[in-house]
């Protein structure tokens, strides 16, 4: 019995093994579009639009980060659009009105800022028991409300943002900007923190199978706190780069970015269940649907086509989790449940 | 056992969800009196009434695939799309009538594909339907691009803003009455909402209980595409314009009225009154404040804090119940070795 | 002596009497405490926040009761329950700067039914549905205008694009109109308007539009941004980018938002009027209307407190004057 099944595992096509790393494919699929569209339009390749290419793709890639920990709690976190447009006003308020404060010290009042945001869904979801789907759909209106209440029509222009701040978003070091330098960072120390640490395993075991973990002695409750206390963080660093990127921020800063962040972590490979999933794979995934967007610009398709891409991949990403989630109950012998 | 009380949630185990609805409607409807003299008026309540109408039409499949366990995020966008098919068939010559009869068959194609996806592969419906919310989306701006329809014929607009003759209801809403009604009987008097029920309770039972899951799920969503789609109609042509972002957004006030209306999260229990119930009362408020020229902008967070307010209240009730009756028990048992102990 | 003819004396009385007319116009006060709402495209843009600002000043002079409501968003249909809940509150006056130009008619028609005023002003409906249309400057001119400009600077040849706001927007779609028709002149004949690219009034949507504008148009050699937010946007994108000063925009800003890019060179030349008196002029037109001074009629006057006396044009229109063209000269004169 054990050699057919060996040898049918050692059958599977190099088909499957592209299937199973999501990594690898998603790497191939990027640059097959790099490729397809430098054919067609050798601008794609210039130095300005990398580079506005990299500053796209990384605010995306920073909210990736926060929400890949909590799709792997098998939990969602709509509210960081309107976290990262409070946070990123809040930023250009604070240099309005004090024009020399240092930028550090803005950037640090905006995560905390995202953080005590964060710690408001934590506390509903952890502590108050709402799923997160509920909640963090609840605080995405009502944040965005707050928010549209304080800005009411004004807005933060370059103007008041002093240069060096503004500088993170334009200027670039070994050709890489400086916001895509803090995301890389970032992105280092989320993929060994997740991988290499208990508490990044537990995040893992928590979507794996909750009860198990509840078995296994895993305080789920401070977890999920602090997963959505890190979400919110995040999206409070995002909001200070926003401005940073931008210059000028309004009331709609932000405003539907939730969607594409979270079809990007699926299309990365976390899977929505929870459970699986890397953070690059995540940022990989944010990367491909930049590229895939830029790719419209490039060769003039309307960008209508975009939103439909966007669906249609993560459906694919879907179908792809739960086709590889069969296989390896297959394999493992574990009893799959068709129900 | 009464039916409704298995399917009611009730709070503090006593009291019922549509009461506590019923009664914040009515302390709504006297605050309102009270805070502005022009709300009671016809001309009022018209708009009232039309104003969520749209909303209304989605949050009554949804609340049946809430209870039975699934959710779709989509029906906003299966609005747009069919708003934007409607209006590129009407510039395209072709006769509203048959452009409806159209919207609403794609609708129930989106409904499928949705259905397609949840039960046939078993996919978690909450990500595909967020995967669809975009496609769909997508497809609307790939029909219609920027472009908006205006110019529809005027006896159709005259449904949109019109009101059902010798009364001041919105013909709309009538619309929306007819079919929570069907809906009601439906969900409370027929073996399809008991087995609704069931699934919401609990899955496997209900498949070993001989209930045909994958072909009861298929047919909600199905529905859902269907009545988005006519909602997308309702809309068009209420605002006489066909757009391709029509209703962005609609999604999350739906599920708002829906769990609010009692619905719970896991599924199982929830009541078509309890829907129409909440949608009411969050259609007064939002006019109230309207009326006292509150901005926009709060309304939102009422909308948001309603939504988390309805789960949070019920969650802490519980659990203060749990906590008395531990305390309770811990009482009786001191009593009792203190009996024992003087034995 | 000849008697006059009958024709001599109907004529002197009939300009007897549009003088008195116009005389009534004139000496007939506003009514004390009307209540006038203005509902903007919507109420979270600046360029909207300056113009109802006007309106509110107007409002404070006349003695009138003003509120500014709207959306968040610039769409119609948001538009529409706004003007549904005025009519409920029975204003004396609607003020309004529409979002499409139809969409909003049955509504309208319906605030008019029970004897409220209908103003539209910066961005119009159809005219069955107001009575009174209150144009920043001829839309034509506006047009004209900055295909004129943007030639200038680009010695009348290369590809061209132009960023928008919402697609719907009457105003835009007007000047649009008319700068394609400019276009067609011969001597914009090297001259091509290679896209149309709509940024929403949102600032990082316009930013974006921008971007993929010169991405894709390798040759783009200028942008018209008839828009406060897009051509902020755009000016912002293009002075951190390789094409500043390679790639000429135009548009309509205000000086405050557009100053720096002025100074560094981005922008040469834009033009604008001012917001606050065109919110202004049309709050006193909703009042002498609601007053029942005039009927909106062509060749019908009205005092219009600090603007002075505005004749009404055809369809109801009355122009607020010409636009002004802001240069690194003049521009530090103006603080809007």
């Amino acid at each position: 019995m054990t050699e057919e099944s060996k040898s049918a595992y050692d059958k599977q096509g190099w088909l499957n093994v592209l299937v199973r790393s999501r990594e690898t494919s998603l790497v191939l699929l990027i640059v097959a579009l790099t490729v397809l569209t430098t054919v067609l339009n050798p601008r794609f390749l210039s130095p300005q639009s990398l580079k506005d290419l990299m500053l796209n793709v990384s605010i995306i890639a920073l909210l990736v980060l926060g929400q890949t920990v909590i799709i792997l709690m098998r939990q969602i976190d709509l509210s960081i659009s309107s976290i990262v447009g409070i946070t990123a006003f809040f930023s250009g308020t604070l240099f309005v009105n004090h024009p020399a404060i240092p930028s550090m010290v803005v950037v640090l009042l905006a995560v905390l800022a995202g953080l005590l945001l964060g710690a408001v869904n934590a506390a509903l979801i952890a502590w108050g028991k709402i799923p997160s789907l509920i909640t963090t759909l609840g605080t995405l209106y009502i944040f965005r409300g707050a928010n549209y209440a304080w800005v009411h029509g004004r807005q933060v222009n370059a103007v008041n943002v002093p240069g060096s701040f503004l500088a993170i978003g334009t200027s670039t070091f070994a050709g890489i900007p400086i916001l895509t330098w803090i995301v890389l960072i970032l992105l280092v120390v989320f993929s060994i923190g997740l991988r290499q640490y208990r508490a990044g395993r537990e995040f893992y075991a928590i979507g794996s199978n909750p009860n198990a973990a509840v078995l296994a002695g895993i305080n789920v409750s401070r977890l999920l706190a602090t997963g959505f206390i890190i979400s919110g963080a995040i999206a409070g660093l995002a909001g200070a780069l926003w401005l940073a990127r931008f210059g000028t921020v309004d009331a709609t800063a932000a405003e539907g970015i939730e969607l594409t962040v979270i079809t990007s972590t699926v299309v990365g490979g976390v899977a929505i269940t929870g459970g699986v999933g890397t953070v690059v794979g995540a940022v990989l995934g944010a990367l491909l649907l930049s590229v895939f967007s830029s790719t419209l610009v490039f060769l003039r398709v309307p960008s209508f086509w975009q939103q439909a891409f966007q669906g249609a991949m993560l459906l694919l990403a879907i179908a792809v989790d739960a086709y590889l989630a069969y296989r390896h109950a297959l394999r493992s012998r574990v009893k799959w449940s068709r129900v | 056992m009464r039916e409704t009380q298995s399917n009611t949630r009730r709070l503090g185990g006593r009291v019922s969800w549509e009461a506590i609805l019923a009664l914040l409607l009515l302390i709504a409807v006297v605050g309102g009196t009270l805070l502005n003299k022009d709300f009671l008026t016809t001309d009022n309540w018209a708009n009232l009434l039309a104003n969520f109408v749209e909303i209304a039409l989605m949050a009554l499949p949804l609340s049946l695939i809430v209870i039975s366990g699934e959710i779709d995020l989509s029906v906003a966008s299966m609005l747009g799309l069919s708003s934007s098919l409607l209006g590129l068939l009407w510039d395209a010559k072709v006769p509203v009538a048959l452009g409806i009869v159209v919207c609403l068959l794609v609708g129930a194609l989106c409904g499928a594909l949705n259905g397609f996806l949840i039960v046939r592969f078993h996919l978690p419906s909450l990500a595909v339907t967020i995967g669809t919310l975009a496609l769909f989306r997508g497809f609307a701006y790939i029909l219609l691009g920027d472009k908006a329809v205006a110019d529809f014929p005027p006896e159709y607009i005259a449904f949109g803003i019109g009101v059902v003759p010798y009364t001041f209801i919105p013909a709309p809403f009538a619309l929306f009455i007819i079919l929570a009604v069907v809906f009601w009987v439906v969900l409370h008097h027929t073996t399809l909402g008991r087995s609704l029920y069931a699934i919401g309770g609990n899955q496997t039972a209900a498949l070993f209980s001989g209930i045909n899951l994958s072909r009861l799920k298929m047919l909600l969503f199905v529905t859902s595409g269907m009545i988005s789609a006519l909602a997308g109609i309702v809309f068009t042509f209420r605002f006489s314009s066909s757009r391709a972002d029509n209703g962005t957004g609609f999604e999350l006030s739906a599920i708002a009225a829906v769990f609010l209306g009692g619905v719970t999260v896991q599924g199982g229990k929830g009541t078509v009154t309890g829907v129409v119930l909440s949608l009411l009362l969050i259609g007064i408020i939002n006019n109230v404040l309207t009326l006292a020229d509150v901005s926009n902008e709060i309304l939102r967070i009422v909308t948001g804090s309603l939504l988390i307010v309805s789960i949070l209240l019920p969650n802490v009730i519980a659990s203060t119940r749990e906590r008395l009756r531990l305390m309770q028990r811990q009482k009786e048992i001191a009593n009792l070795s203190a009996t024992s102990a003087t034995k | 002596m000849k008697r006059p003819t009958i024709t001599k004396i109907t004529a002197v009385l009939f300009s007897l009497t549009l003088l008195g007319a116009a005389a009534y116009g004139q000496d007939k006060p506003i009514k004390k405490d009307l209540k006038l709402a203005f509902v903007p495209k919507n109420i979270n843009n600046p360029y909207n926040v300056i113009e109802t600002g006007g309106s509110m000043e107007a409002c404070k002079e006349m003695g009138a009761e003003g509120k500014v409501v709207g959306p968040s968003d610039p769409s119609a249909s948001s538009q529409v329950t706004y003007i549904n809940t005025l009519i409920t509150q029975r204003e004396s006056a609607i003020v309004l700067a529409a979002n499409d130009p139809n969409a909003l008619i049955p509504y309208l028609k319906r605030a008019m039914a029970q004897k409220i005023t209908v103003v539209t002003m910066d961005s119009d409906t159809a005219p069955e549905g107001r009575t009174i249309f209150i144009n920043q400057a001829t839309s034509e001119g506006i047009g004209q205008g900055q295909v004129q400009m943007l030639a200038k600077e680009i010695n009348n040849q290369g590809e061209i694009a132009i960023l928008s706001a919402t697609p719907n927007a009457t105003n835009q779609n007007t000047w649009i109109k008319y700068m394609q028709e400019e276009l067609k002149k011969p001597e914009y004949k090297d001259m091509k308007l290679v896209k149309i690219a709509y940024g929403n009034d949102e600032d990082q949507k316009s930013f974006t539009e921008t971007q993929g504008l010169l991405q894709a148009y390798p040759d783009l050699k200028g942008i018209i941004s008839p828009t406060t937010v897009g051509v902020a946007a755009a000016a912002r994108y293009l002075s951190t980018s390789p094409y500043k000063g390679k790639v000429a925009l135009v548009g309509l800003g205000t000086p405050n938002q557009m100053r720096e890019f002025v100074k560094d060179g981005t922008v040469k030349e834009f033009a604008l009027w001012s917001p606050a008196d065109l919110g202004y002029l049309a709050a006193f037109a909703a009042a002498q209307l609601a007053s029942g001074n005039i009927r909106g009629k062509e060749g019908e006057t009205f005092s219009a407190g600090k603007l002075g006396t505005r004749t009404i044009g055809k369809d109801g229109v009355v122009i607020l004057g010409p636009p002004t063209v802001f240069t690194a000269e003049n521009i530090d004169q103006f603080n809007f």
